[in-house]
């Protein structure tokens, strides 16, 4: 028989369970599959009733993000030759309500997502004749390493502090409202400020730093929350400094 | 993980959710974690430093009595073993933040992103010049 490996998968049934509980398969060992692939080969294979999410396959969608040995990871990209010989624990994402399995309620992410209106708004759209809204390679770099946000909710997972306190905005949320406030189409950086600056916003980071550690695209959100402290001092010190006219 | 509503209220329309609670541990389960805390914590022992420095200034401005008793209560043991674990502390929370000022900095130059280590490595220079200046007026100029 080929080589195999443990995987300890948390069951949740909302039917039956009281709490959420672990059960051990034993799937095929193969250098190129990911832990992904161990999920889809139980469910296909061992246990249909096995429920979680999962689209792409290829760290785009952003949909099969789960806890893998206790570390926020995107299974499609998570080798299992890299644990082998140990088990493999997966679990849901870390902080969120289970579903079942490892299915978890995002609308909370959702919800603060829309807060933070992220789209360009334009104090005046340009008429279609009037062409495009153009924009130097510069212009673009300064705001292109957010937009490659996938929502995958990694950040989320491993940020204490949401753990602790639900109501903060959270990691991916507040990068991706930075992603349009530096973007130089937007010009609704004002109306994204009262969002951003109040205490569940950026102000109840504590810059653990573990969000940026875990994205899979690099977008570090720590950074643009960090970032955003400063421009929310410097308002404030406009503010307290200038009359109200010249702001 | 403990559930707050064990009792099974399952019904098609509302499934019951588990909400999993944090542990008071929660801190103790990633060595990140422990390093984010233990370097909240190496705040309070900065702030002991501005006390000792601030003891020290009211000692020399109450004469030469009053600052020899200040550094005899300086050599007594408690108060070195405190500033040695005050030091680690302080070491550990310089090295830190050194580590994560990047981060918050997004320094722009001729275009382009200035590159992490720069701005690290500028902060220990500066560290080192400033330890050079304090270290020649402690020897006496």
């Amino acid at each position: 028989m080929a080589e195999t490996i443990k995987l300890e998968v948390a069951r949740y049934s909302p039917e039956r369970d009281a709490a959420p509980r672990f059960e051990t398969f034993q799937v095929p060992l193969r250098k190129e599959w990911v832990v992904l692939d161990a999920l889809n080969y139980i469910k296909d294979r061992l246990d249909g009733s096995l429920t979680f999410r999962w689209s792409c396959r290829m760290g785009i969608c952003g949909s099969c993000g789960m806890m893998v040995n206790g570390e926020p990871k995107l299974t499609c990209a998570t080798f299992l030759a890299d644990y082998a010989p140990a088990p493999v624990r997966v679990e849901p994402l870390r902080y969120f309500p289970i579903v079942r399995d490892l299915v978890i309620e995002m609308t909370d992410f959702l919800r603060k997502l829309r807060a933070m209106k992220p789209w360009i708004i334009r104090k005046e759209e340009k008429s279609l004749p009037e062409g495009e809204y153009l924009q130097t390679p510069q212009q673009l770099d300064s705001y292109k390493q957010y937009s490659m946000c996938i929502n995958c909710m990694l950040c989320y997972a491993a940020c204490p502090v949401y753990g602790l306190d639900p109501l903060f905005s959270g990691p991916a949320a507040i990068a991706l409202a930075q992603r349009y406030n530096l973007d130089s189409r937007d010009e609704g950086a004002n109306e994204r400020f009262p969002i951003l600056s109040q205490h569940e916003g950026i102000w109840a980071c504590t810059f653990v730093g573990e969000c940026t550690e875990v994205c899979p695209k690099h977008v570090d959100p720590a950074g643009a929350i960090q970032r955003y402290k400063l421009t929310a001092a410097k308002e404030w010190f406009k503010s307290l400094l200038l009359p109200w006219g010249v702001r | 993980m403990k559930s707050n509503n064990a009792a099974p209220g399952y019904s098609l329309f509302h499934p019951r959710w588990y909400r999993p609670r944090v542990s008071t541990y929660w801190w103790l389960h990633q060595w990140s974690y422990l390093k984010f805390v233990l370097r909240e914590l190496s705040s309070i022992f900065v702030a002991l430093f501005v006390v000792i420095t601030l003891l020290q200034l009211r000692a020399l401005s109450h004469g030469p009595q009053a600052y020899a008793d200040f550094q005899k209560w300086m050599k007594s043991p408690a108060v070195i073993a405190l500033n040695a674990v005050s030091f680690v502390f302080v070491l550990f929370h310089v090295v830190t933040w050194f580590h994560l000022a990047p981060r918050a900095m997004a320094v722009r130059f001729a275009g382009k992103r200035v590159p992490e280590l720069l701005i690290v490595g500028a902060n220990y220079a500066a560290w080192v010049a400033i330890s050079v200046v304090v270290a020649w007026f402690l020897r006496g100029g």
